[in-house]
């Protein structure tokens, strides 16, 4: 069984011109869980993993694996595998001769090419050119390719992207049981809850900066609660509270007050002298998915 | 040393799994064959006639027929493969180095191959290796169609003398450096339409005048030998160009050709892996 080594960012940052696209990022990911790389598009994901994997020079920090750079890695493709667009293929080219080739230039053992095909479900297209391939077949395809030096470690840009409900179950099942083996799982995604029930860890990154990092319920600590309000004077509580420097948004069953606990909003009301019908405080509907926007600031999503 | 072996394979193993190397060699071998063959009649039914009515060359030349002395005639005719075919083997190595660029391969590639150094010089030896191949293929059509052709109307095709065959093995070995000057030229203008456009506008146009303007001035002349094509010529050692041209142009030896056409392709890929190769594959 391929031993998962951890991921270590240290200090990494990268500019494009005046483009700060990473900054001071660090960030350890450990073996034998699945962690999500999360952040809107254009926050620095891409640009992360590429450094990781040597593709792309830092400006200044260092990204390694099991403690060793990308370059210094023998065969890498026994140690890592990435895939990191689903486009990164001559569409004149058959999936099977693609796994061949990145097979023989890692030295890897040509039968792990149809071992491959088999595990994403693509046998039955491998001599298909690769031009007449969906979004989907392609993201199977490019994860097959990952896959052929049966790695420890696995480094997905956006995998998620293009696959159909099916697709995405198959996905997620499948990521779970190799982070089950011991393998270090690396998932990048722009939507938290494309990737909410596969991950364990989150790393979340706004605007080229790291702004959280722990397990999926450490979000649950930043959710945004609401108190749900309402009097038979409706008109009377709103004022009062919004005399009082609070928000109060109408709602179907009530006024809905963020950023206030109940007996905050119990004693504004009592002061002001207005009855009240209501009072009760409740988590939001998607409440990992509000905390996930509050860190990344709401402008940045999707 | 032990990426290289690997990226090797893996680079043999790119060219065959695509249709381009077959359908350049096809055209390539019709192209130049049936030119071959048809230069070859052309001149014999010429010669034939009587009616040759160009000057007859220098004296001591003996016979001639358009001009070209007749033991000239199947060399120029044979040496077509590499005077007109020599673009296919560039077109094909600018191709493999353009292709990485235009479809984001060298982000699976240099992944599998992270000293991208290794991965430039296995598409030099691969390269060189289909070269090769596609001189040998333009000679099977010059010396096909041609020899026919010469031997219709009485001419000896000579093939049976070492100096026919010497002239075959340097056209195969122009034909292979071909491959490498595309490879080179494919990693300094990655753009694959830019780099093909570049590869027909010299090869077709601009070397062709730079090399008529050699014929009027000696300086001229001796800049024009060393222009990637005439350095080509001179490796083959016989022409249509350098026939047509006249006597009078200057011409390297076969060796120094060689090496001048291997210093364009070492030039053009050190220059591309500087400017290029090494880049962040975002
Ligand atoms: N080659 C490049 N040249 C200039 N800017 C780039 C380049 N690649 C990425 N960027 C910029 O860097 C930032 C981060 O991009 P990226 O890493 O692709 O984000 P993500 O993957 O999270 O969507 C963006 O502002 C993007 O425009
Ligand atoms: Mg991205």
């Amino acid at each position: 069984m391929p031993e998962g080594v951890p991921i270590e960012f240290d200090g990494v940052t990268k500019r494009f011109g005046s483009v700060a696209a990473v900054s001071d990022f660090s960030a350890t990911i450990l073996p034998g869980r699945v962690t999500g790389f999360l952040g809107p598009n254009g926050a620095g994901k891409t640009t992360s993993l590429r450094m990781l994997l040597g593709l792309v020079a830092p400006t200044s920090g260092r990204a390694t694996i099991g403690g060793r750079s990308y370059a210094e890695i023998e065969r890498p493709f026994a140690t890592v595998g990435a895939a990191l667009e689903a486009a990164s293929f001559h569409p004149g080219r058959s999936a099977r001769d693609h796994l061949r080739v990145y097979a023989q230039a890692s030295s890897i053992d040509a039968r792990r090419v149809d071992t491959v095909l088999d595990a994403v479900g693509l046998t039955p297209y491998a001599k298909r050119r690769v031009s007449g391939y969906s979004l989907g077949m392609r993201q199977r395809l490019g994860l097959a390719t990952a896959l052929l030096g049966d790695p420890g470690v696995l480094v997905l840009d956006e995998p998620i992207n293009g696959l159909d409900p099916e697709g995405i179950k198959w996905i997620r099942t499948f990521l779970r049981s190799l982070a089950d083996e011991g393998r270090t799982i690396l998932v990048s995604s722009h939507l938290l809850s494309e990737v909410q029930q596969t991950v364990d860890e989150v790393l979340i990154i706004a605007k080229g900066r790291l702004v959280h990092t722990g397990p999926l319920a450490s979000l649950e600590s930043h959710a945004v609660h609401q108190v749900v309000v309402d009097s038979p004077t409706r008109p009377a509580l709103a004022d009062a509270l919004t005399a009082a420097g609070m928000e109060p948004v109408p709602a179907d069953d009530g006024l809905i007050v963020t950023g206030a606990e109940p007996d905050q909003v119990g004693a504004v009301a009592f002061a002001a002298r207005v009855q009240l019908s209501v009072l009760y405080r409740r988590k939001a509907a998607s409440e990992l998915e509000d905390s996930f926007l509050a860190l990344v600031g709401e402008e940045g999503s999707l | 040393m032990s990426a290289f072996v690997p990226a090797v394979r893996a680079e043999f193993t790119k060219t065959l799994s695509t249709r381009m190397w077959w359908i350049l060699a096809i055209i390539l071998v019709a192209y130049v064959g049936l030119l071959a063959g048809g230069i070859a009649f052309g001149l014999g039914a010429l010669d034939a006639s009587g009616q040759d009515d160009a000057p007859p060359g220098p004296v001591g030349m003996g016979e001639t027929v358009a001009g070209i002395p007749v033991d000239l005639l199947a060399p120029v005719v044979y040496s077509l493969a590499t005077a007109v075919g020599y673009v296919f083997p560039a077109l094909l190595g600018a191709m493999l180095v353009t292709n990485e660029f235009r479809h984001k391969t060298l982000t699976p590639t240099f992944l599998a191959t992270p000293r991208r150094g290794a991965v430039l010089s296995a598409k030099w030896v691969v390269m060189f290796a289909f070269g090769a191949l596609f001189g040998i293929a333009a000679l099977i059509g010059t010396v096909g169609l041609g020899a026919a052709g010469l031997t219709a109307f009485g001419f000896d095709p000579i093939l049976g003398e070492s100096d026919t065959w010497a002239l075959f093995g340097r056209a195969v070995l122009a034909m292979a450096l071909w491959a490498l000057v595309g490879v080179g030229l494919g990693v300094i203008v990655p753009s694959q339409v830019g780099s093909i456009v570049i590869i027909l506008a010299f090869t077709q146009f601009v070397e062709p005048i730079l090399r008529l303007a050699g014929g009027f001035a000696d300086w001229a002349a001796q800049v024009a030998q060393f222009l990637p094509g005439a350095a080509s010529d001179a490796l083959v050692g016989a022409s249509i160009y350098t026939v047509m041209s006249g006597a009078g142009s200057e011409s390297l030896d076969w060796w120094q050709g060689g090496l001048v056409l291997l210093a364009y392709a070492a030039l053009f890929t050190v220059i591309g892996y500087l400017a290029n190769w090494r880049r962040d594959v975002t």
